[in-house]
């Protein structure tokens, strides 16, 4: 397997608010910084994550192309799925060994339209999707399920929040919860804000990462795993995807400092933290998570270039970056990233 | 000129008449079952029982056997989630649960709305009914919902009679029509009784005297009133005893012309009559009491 490494990683300063930027326009900033980082204006592969429906404007990935400069041709490839899975297909294709660089992209704008019912589309259409199950409806289902305390949840949002405060790049939440039911047992405040954002990180293969990066974060482990998708199929108190990724990833073969790990709701918080059986001692999500800047198709991107982060700037050895799909946790990603 | 308005516009994605979709084989035979009002799983190679039936075991990956087994029609809640304010596209417009519910005879749930009408009726556990949609089209929306089991009917109560007033009601009454209190002293005690009676509750003996009472009292307690009486239509309303001046026992009336939260023991009040000519022997005649204004009295 070759070695491969994240060397940059650059987000948005993520908004609540749609701030009339235009996708490419999102995107250009992140691409900039990370090329800026590297020294590379041209990439061996390029691979970016995105949903049209968030915006409703089909192929928007092809205009977002505007922000890369894809003249000459480009080998490029995009996948209708979080950023973190561009990162994963990127991999996989710098292991064919004929190219060093791959840029990876997510980038989502969530606040024109309504995610809660948008993400109805993604549910099968024949026995959910006609029922109008909303996004936190059956984010409500597997959170009775799991049946975590109260106190918990409410010290989970209030973590996110205070880490996210000190984030420069997520929102600014207040301390107060507002806890009036969405779709009982989830609060208002259990569930992630809306959020426009992108992220992008640059991946290097072999000699290139430690060309391009002083201390490179470099994929010792990722997988990802998938489950059914119909609900009740599934025991939704626990994430038997995710731990099977995490056991595939290689999560439990040394010390895990920090985890960052894409709970877009507060009780998913948990179920991750028991499948990828993280101990005590591992800090989760120390830039505020989900909780505190959810911008879809790049949130589970930010989680993995995050955990690169700590190992970037030396305050980490070991790393767990983790991405999710699909209802309740269907489909999980994980990565394992060392100094 | 130039504004620092956002320049905005409306942007619909659409389907217009919504896609057409083939069901394939097994999930049809699950929608054409429950169009006859049937609910069928589909049996794996493992023998377990897959509702709603999907084409291939997602524990093994095997194509489902052909056989078709029919389960429920009721079932167990595994988990629920209760929606207070339901949305659009949501099958209920009233607050609802979602559930898992794991139908009798199946080895996996089905998600679907529960009509329990307070988040209290619906919990793991809770035994539930589909209802059917009257006219079915083949969908999962010809259950309606599912409801839990019935516990309870409502009994409505209903008997008519005629009253007649004759002896010391009839007495008190005619008082009521002339705009009286019509009340009696004991021969024997001497107390006042308002309305008046035949004869003393305390020494038996028989009313010696009739007397006639001013209109107004002094509240000794009361009670708010939230639901509605046919004699008193709006709610909150205040009943109250009320010892007349000259009455030794108060009387039962309800007090009007004051908030409810304002009306206090000891408050002063006086009757307030229907016009002259609309008076009749009944206790329609008493609008209700009213504060007087004067300074509250000290209750022993």
């Amino acid at each position: 397997m070759r070695r491969v490494a994240i060397v940059a990683f650059a987000q948005s300063e993520h908004t609540d608010h749609d701030t009339g930027l235009a996708e490419p326009e999102l995107i250009l900033p992140v691409i900039d910084a990370v090329k800026a980082a590297t020294g590379l204006s041209r990439f061996g592969f390029t691979c970016s994550g995105s949903c049209d429906y968030l915006a409703g404007a089909p192929f928007s990935f092809v205009s977002a192309l505007d922000a890369l400069g894809a003249w000459p041709p480009i080998s490029e490839s995009h996948v209708e799925m979080d950023g973190a899975w561009a990162l994963y297909e990127a991999w996989v294709r710098l292991q064919h060994g004929d190219v060093d660089s791959a840029l990876v992209y997510g980038f989502g704008k969530s606040t024109p339209g309504d995610p809660r019912t948008l993400m109805t589309l993604q549910l099968d259409p024949y026995y959910l999707a006609p029922l109008g199950l909303d996004q936190v409806s059956y984010a409500a289902l597997q959170a009775s399920a799991a049946g975590v305390p109260r106190a918990e949840l409410d010290a989970i949002v209030r973590r996110s929040r205070a880490d996210g405060r000190r984030n420069p790049y997520a929102l600014d939440l207040p301390d107060e919860l507002a806890a009036d039911p969405v779709a009982g047992p989830v609060l208002a405040c259990d569930v992630a804000p809306v959020t426009d954002g992108a992220a992008a990180v640059v991946l290097a293969a072999g000699d290139l990462a430690a060309e391009l990066c002083e201390r490179p974060a470099y994929v010792t482990g990722i997988a990802h795993r998938i489950e059914p998708h119909y609900l009740g199929l599934r025991d939704l108190s626990r994430s038997a995807s995710a731990a099977d990724a995490a056991r595939a990833a290689g999560v439990g073969k040394g010390p895990v400092e920090v985890a960052e790990l894409h709970a877009q709701f507060a009780h998913e918080e948990p179920i991750l933290r028991r499948a990828l059986e993280l101990p005590d001692d591992t800090v989760i999500n120390p830039s505020g998570g989900p909780l505190a800047a959810n911008p879809v198709m790049a949130t589970g991107l930010i989680r993995i270039g995050e955990a690169a982060r700590r190992v970037h700037d030396g305050t980490a050895r070991r790393v767990v970056g983790h991405a999710a799909g699909g209802p309740c946790l269907q489909h999980n990603l994980v990565t394992v990233l060392e100094a | 000129m130039p504004s620092d308005e956002p320049l905005t516009a409306e942007h619909v994605l659409e389907f217009p008449g919504g896609y057409t979709r083939t069901t394939g084989p097994v999930i049809g035979r699950f929608l054409t079952e429950l169009r006859a009002g049937r609910l069928v799983g589909v049996r794996t190679a493992e023998g377990r029982v897959l509702v709603p039936p999907l084409e291939y075991d997602p524990a093994t990956g095997e194509p489902v056997t052909g056989e078709y087994v029919e389960v429920g029609p009721a079932g167990t809640v595994t988990a629920c989630a209760w929606v207070p304010e339901p949305l659009d596209g949501h099958p209920l417009d009233r607050p609802f649960a979602w559930a898992l519910i794991k139908l009798d005879g199946a080895d996996t749930a089905l998600v679907h709305a529960v009509d329990a009408g307070n988040p209290k009726a619906v919990a793991a556990g809770t035994r539930v009914w589909p209802v059917w949609r009257g006219e079915r089209t083949g969908h999962i929306t010809d259950i309606s919902c599912f409801a839990p089991e019935v516990t309870k009917i409502v009994s409505p109560v209903r008997s008519a009679y005629t009253l007649r007033a004759g002896g010391a009601l009839g007495v008190f009454l005619e008082g009521i029509g002339r705009g009286v209190f019509v009340g009696g002293r004991c021969g024997g005690c001497g107390k006042v009784y308002v309305p008046y009676r035949l004869s003393c509750p305390e020494c038996g003996l028989r009313i010696a005297e009739r007397t006639e009472l001013p209109g107004t009292g002094t509240v000794t307690t009361f009670a708010i009133n939230n639901l509605p009486d046919p004699r008193a239509p709006e709610v909150p309303f205040v009943s109250a005893y009320i010892l007349l001046d000259g009455a030794d026992v108060p009387m039962i009336a309800l007090v009007g012309g004051v908030p409810a939260h304002e009306v206090r023991h000891g408050m002063r009040v006086r009757a307030v009559w229907v016009p002259e000519d609309e008076r009749k022997p009944s206790m329609a005649s008493v609008r209700w009491f009213a504060p007087t204004g004067e300074p509250d009295v000290e209750l022993s």
